[in-house]
């Protein structure tokens, strides 16, 4: 249906393109505009000396993650990682988040302390992990004083990564906790009177009903959790000064995608084509949960 | 059946309460740390009180550290400004596309929404190269402009003006008023309890952020204080006291915020948690 705009139609357009122009304005320039030339780069050589210049090199950046032993290592790390924090941190958030929920007293105060990880920036978090992880510290003396082993959590390549996990565990669960905790009211008082019923008792009923009923929320937790492990740099950066060491055992993809971009020179082309591989597996990734909790819940 | 519920209790109780010094314990370490001497904190000692409680870290950082000072302004600054632009201008871009009609509105609302998938990965080398082109590297509007609109919260105050009572707007352009003067007088002040949600969540990701000054900002005296606290890391090795002094007044800000909006800060979370 084609017609002609009447004046107060034209006004109402003009307002919104106005109301929008800070958004199209940023838009275009930092986010569409860098996608295409992100696309540009992953086939270019870049080089920044003086001018910038760019040399096509066709396939070469993808053909060049494959025999890029760096790469692998920092995959591996990051596939690693991923299979290990996100199922824990989801875990942990909705077992705190039903304890909370539980209609104890003093709900309000264990609310917010175990927000405070939430609220502190991850370098600041970071530094504090690395002063308890301190081979003298405050974790050593605690394993210590219950009988179990010491480690060299920041120095050696076997333990660095895991000492990272172990903080971000800590410190994403309760992000989520919030989340499931939102959804815990929604869950119907009577499926859980049907339950009791039945004769189930509490446990019975936290696995029988709350956590089929959290499924879809479940499943938005996972993607989440996917998507912000996937892209750990942060906590890596810090620990290991930007080298993603000791013995590259805290090298992340992304920290790797940052040190071909920004330290190394030359390669910068490289690491647009390493950003668009790391996309791709967080796509594929996140589709693969989503298959997978489609299935499970036609059981 | 009693009894077994008493029992039950106290298992939720030791669970809440083991989890509680679980969190607090970095916290407090951290905050005891930075009232200790030197001595005490090479010593390796396990006191949570220091034994002799000074507040010379503290003077030290904000007297001696010329810098820190300076990035703490640094950060203030951006993150200020971010945040008051990001109210203004995503509250706008919402209310655009939940109330106006224009053409292009549908495609446009399905790119903002992609958008919130891309990971930042992807723009943030050509974003560099961007802004070196404007020679905005090393500035504030090079920290500024990129992020002063978010699609996640162009989104969630769509969604809120969706559901706005449309009597209200009807009324004020019976009294005269113009689309945007609608807008700026009767809808946006009444928009205020999506506004703290998101004040908090914006603020607190440009006070918190780490890679975006990593990249753009190679300049000590331009700093953000997470790159001042990194920098600091390697000057003063094992100089923990006045790391974790430096850490607790970076923390104290945005504890303060959360204490006077918790209330808001729950419900964006359940919004992100429900979209």
């Amino acid at each position: 249906m084609k017609r002609a705009f009447s004046k107060k139609e034209w006004r109402e357009a003009g307002a919104g393109y106005l109301l929008l122009s800070p958004t199209l304005f940023v838009l275009l320039l930092f986010i569409i505009g860098p996608i295409v030339f992100a696309i540009f780069l992953a086939f270019h050589k870049v080089q920044l000396l003086g001018t910038t210049t760019f040399q096509f090199v066709g396939i070469d950046n993808f053909q060049r993650m494959l025999e890029d032993t760096r790469a692998k290592i920092a995959l591996w790390n990051t596939v690693k990682y991923v299979i290990i924090v996100v199922p824990c941190q989801t875990m942990l958030a909705l077992v705190l988040a039903a304890t909370l929920n539980a209609g104890l007293k003093g709900q309000k105060f264990f609310r917010i302390v175990y927000f405070l990880p939430t609220l502190t920036s991850s370098t600041v978090l970071t530094l504090i992990f690395m002063w308890m992880y301190n081979q003298n510290g405050l974790i050593n003396h605690f394993l210590k004083a219950i009988g179990l082993p010491t480690y060299n959590w920041l120095g050696d390549p076997d333990i660095a990564l895991n000492a990272i996990m172990v903080m971000n565990i800590w410190s994403t669960a309760p992000f989520f906790m919030v989340i499931y905790l939102a959804a815990l009211q929604e869950v119907p008082d009577s499926l859980y009177e049907a339950a009791e019923l039945d004769g189930a008792n509490a446990l019975q009923k936290f696995w029988y009903v709350t956590v089929p009923y959290l499924r879809p929320v479940t499943s938005f937790v996972v993607i989440m959790g996917l998507i912000g492990t996937f892209q750990l740099f942060d906590q890596s950066y810090i620990f290991s000064s930007g080298s993603g060491g000791p013995n590259n055992s805290t090298l992340t993809v992304v920290l790797l995608i940052y040190q071909y971009a920004f330290k190394t020179l030359g390669t910068m082309g490289y690491a647009a084509a390493l950003a668009f591989a790391l996309a791709i597996i967080i796509l594929v990734a996140t589709l693969l949960q989503r298959k997978f909790s489609k299935e499970e819940s036609l059981y | 059946m009693k009894k077994k519920a008493g029992i039950g209790k106290v298992f939720l109780y030791v669970i809440l309460v083991v989890y509680a010094v679980i969190t607090l314990i970095p916290f407090l370490w951290a905050l005891s740390s930075s009232f200790k001497t030197l001595e005490e904190i090479v010593s390796g000692t396990i006191h949570f009180i220091p034994k002799h409680f000074t507040l010379d870290n503290y003077k030290q950082i904000f007297i001696e550290q010329k810098m820190f000072p300076r990035w703490l302004f640094n950060s203030v600054i951006i993150a200020v400004t971010v945040t008051l632009l990001n109210l203004l201008f995503n509250s706008m871009a919402g209310y655009a596309l939940a109330r106006l009609q224009f053409p292009g509105k549908k495609p446009l609302f399905i790119i903002i929404l992609a958008v919130l998938m891309i990971p930042v990965q992807v723009t943030m080398i050509p974003n560099y190269l961007i802004l070196k082109q404007l020679g905005w590297l090393n500035s504030y509007q090079g920290m500024i402009v990129p992020t002063m609109i978010n699609a996640t919260f162009i989104f969630m105050m769509r969604q809120f003006f969706i559901n706005f009572p449309k009597e209200l707007e009807e009324a004020a352009a019976l009294d005269g008023l113009s689309r945007l003067g609608i807008f700026f007088r009767i809808v946006l002040p009444l928009a205020r309890p999506a506004l703290a949600a998101q004040a908090i969540f914006v603020f607190m990701g440009s006070w918190n952020d780490f890679m975006r000054p990593l990249i753009i900002l190679s300049d000590p005296q331009l700093f953000t204080l997470p790159l001042g606290l990194n920098s600091f890391k390697g000057q003063y090795i094992s100089y923990w006291n006045y790391i974790m002094a430096a850490s607790m007044v970076f923390t104290l800000p945005v504890l303060v915020i959360y204490a006077f909006f918790n209330r808001y800060f729950i419900k964006g979370i359940s919004f992100t948690g429900s979209k």
